[in-house]
């Protein structure tokens, strides 16, 4: 049996990547459970949040809550290139094949990643802590950083954030409304497309906002995104495609299977992750807190 | 004269244009054409799948990834020699296909992609992971070429001896190339294949005139499986390694935008977006490092203007120009 602490330890590193993971995740669900595409670019638009983070970093003028501010304009820039993307071309892939949707994804990750590429070169780039946090403490024997506690406080009041916008909104009801019936909700008079651009731009930013975060917790990459985008996919199906909660639990599960497989099964924990992934859709297609689509 | 053009036996054509390229006299075209051939047998083969039954797999790296790790290990490790090892790799990578492919059948649309990804993203994981097999990241290099040491008797005679082994080696993949594309145009002449497209079509129908669909599906979908791994096979040796990448999801991708570029459910649609693709690819990257964002701009292009891929603008071309009687 392993030391308590250790497991104590573990534990908490798999809650800090599942709530970077719900992130990123929460904006893939959102986007399918409205828009039903699937979106490859959803990690490069993660992998961008965390470049225009170091960016504004070295832009901005060291000050209190330089951090943070380069954090929020990050979100911003990304959610608008959101916003500009699905007025241009996205919009016109919608009750398409979903060959050419996930192919117009795809080909956004490339030329998105790529331009990236352009932009900031293939070293890698990294962003110190905010000084108010770069101390840690010790709980249990364990060592977990002020940055990683408030990650954990920082997930699920996003997650509370959004699911008011969602569940007590005007928008929300709307946006609930959408996913349901998106022609019920136009012939009632709602501007449906401008609606979905503002899903769009709200997922974006989501994305944006958990690029940022964590850029100072792991190096900025080419390639991050790819990877990334994979892991949201295993917890959105886990949660249940659309779900907001399912999204929440799944990056729980996802997040504890990958910290306690490295734990128990050191070289198969992303073999694990996938299984897990693949059992879900065998069993529960729709996932564990998701509905079954009509 | 449309009708006498399509009725040319276009493979044969291709590949006796293909057997030429050695005496050309470059390693680089031999090269070149040798990565077109076994890609337009990776595509072609998914066409099977996606353009003909409407399956939209997004983890067929899979099996080429399968392929080429059995051939290589059979080859590097137990050598064992190529006319084995490379019928193996179909075997094994079918085998697999058949157990992935029973449960992905059963999920419609959106979650069948997710399920092939998810287990294409296992066998991947796998090959990542499992150093003592698979060589882990680091993969499996000098995989070696079949023994053409028999050949050299035939050194002074010309036209059949005298070439280096990455030519035979090219003959070699040509020749099994040619076979599976004949395989698999037969498949798809079939009624069987016929019976593929109805369920493209209209699967309620085909389930209603008393067809068993999933069996069907399932049929396709090992059948694709098996030809993407005798693909993998070829490339393994071709690429002189076999790298766990090769079963990860953006090479599904990329033999996706292939088939799309050339045309889903037109036979040759694929081989052609293999080959358009490869040139460009060549071309492109000696002028700019930036191929990726090239890629990601044509395929823009194709799903917006060209969603039939070049086999459809072909038609719509052809139709332009010969009048609209017959495509």
């Amino acid at each position: 049996m392993p030391d308590p602490s250790f497991v104590f330890a573990q534990s908490v590193s798999g809650l800090t990547a599942a709530m970077f993971l719900f992130l990123i995740a929460s904006g893939l669900s959102l986007i399918f459970g409205v828009l039903r595409v699937l979106n490859f670019a959803h990690g490069t638009f993660y992998m961008l949040g965390a470049y225009c983070a170091y960016q504004f970093m070295v832009w901005l003028e060291p000050g209190p809550g330089k951090f943070w501010l380069a954090a929020l304009a990050a979100a911003l820039v990304v959610a608008t290139l959101g916003g500009v993307i699905e007025r241009l071309l996205f919009r016109h892939l919608y009750g398409k094949e979903e060959l050419y949707q996930l192919l117009f994804t795809y080909a956004l990750v490339l030329i998105l990643s790529d331009t990236a590429r352009m932009i900031w070169g293939t070293q890698q780039k990294s962003v110190t802590r905010p000084p108010e946090l770069t101390g840690a403490f010790t709980v249990f024997g364990a060592t977990i950083p002020h940055y990683n506690l408030l990650i954990l406080l920082l997930g699920p009041a996003i997650a509370l954030g959004v699911w008011y916008v969602l569940q007590q909104t005007r928008v929300g009801r709307f946006i609930r409304a959408a996913a349901l019936d998106r022609e019920t909700l136009g012939a009632l008079g709602v501007n449906v497309t401008a609606l979905y651009t503002w899903v769009f731009v709200m997922a974006s930013f989501l994305g944006g906002l958990g690029g940022a975060l964590i850029s100072p917790m792991r190096a900025t990459v080419p390639g991050m995104d790819t990877e990334v985008i994979v892991e949201a996919f295993v917890v959105v199906v886990i949660g249940g495609l659309g779900s907001f909660w399912g999204t929440f639990l799944g990056a729980l599960i996802y997040g504890q299977v990958l910290s306690f497989g490295i734990l128990f099964f050191p070289r198969f924990s992303i073999f694990a992750v996938f299984a897990l992934m693949a059992a879900v859709l065998i069993v529960r297609p729709w996932g564990l807190l998701g509905r079954p689509l009509k | 004269m449309t009708a006498r053009l399509a009725r040319l036996p276009w493979g044969l054509v291709a590949l006796a244009v293909a057997l030429f390229v050695p005496a050309m006299g470059s390693r680089f075209y031999t090269f070149v054409a040798n990565d077109v051939a076994i890609w337009a047998l990776f595509a072609t083969s998914l066409n099977l799948l996606v353009g003909y039954t409407g399956l939209v797999s997004f983890g067929h790296a899979a099996y080429f990834g399968i392929g080429a790790y059995t051939t290589g290990l059979l080859m590097k490790q137990l050598g064992v020699p190529f006319l084995l090892a490379f019928p193996a790799a179909g075997a094994l990578a079918g085998a697999f296909a058949l157990v992935f492919g029973f449960f992905c059948v059963r999920l419609t649309r959106i979650y069948f992609a997710m399920l092939t990804l998810a287990f294409a993203q296992i066998v991947w994981a796998i090959c990542f992971k499992w150093n003592e097999v698979t060589g882990g990241e680091q993969g499996m290099p000098e995989i070696p070429y079949p023994d053409f040491g028999w050949l050299d008797r035939l050194s002074a005679v010309p036209v059949i001896g005298g070439w280096r082994t990455a030519e035979y080696f090219y003959f070699l993949s040509l020749v099994m190339v040619a076979l599976c594309m004949w395989a698999l145009r037969r498949i798809t002449g079939s009624p069987f294949g016929r019976m593929l497209t109805t369920i493209r079509e209209n699967a309620e129908r085909a389930e209603f005139i008393g067809v068993n669909v999933r069996r069907y599906e399932l049929a396709a979908f090992v059948l694709a499986g098996a030809f993407a791994g005798l693909a993998g096979g070829l490339f393994g040796i071709f690429n002189r390694g076999v790298f766990p990448d090769f079963a990860y999801w953006t090479k599904s991708s990329e033999v996706l935008i292939m088939t799309l570029l050339g045309g889903m459910g037109v036979f040759y649609g694929p081989a052609i977006g293999a080959l358009v693709l490869l040139l460009l690819n060549q071309q492109i990257t000696s002028y700019t490092e930036y191929w990726p964002f090239v890629l990601g701009s044509i395929l823009v292009i194709l799903l917006f203007v060209f969603p039939g891929g070049l086999a459809g603008a072909a038609t719509v071309i052809g139709r332009r120009i010969l009048g609209p009687r017959r495509a």
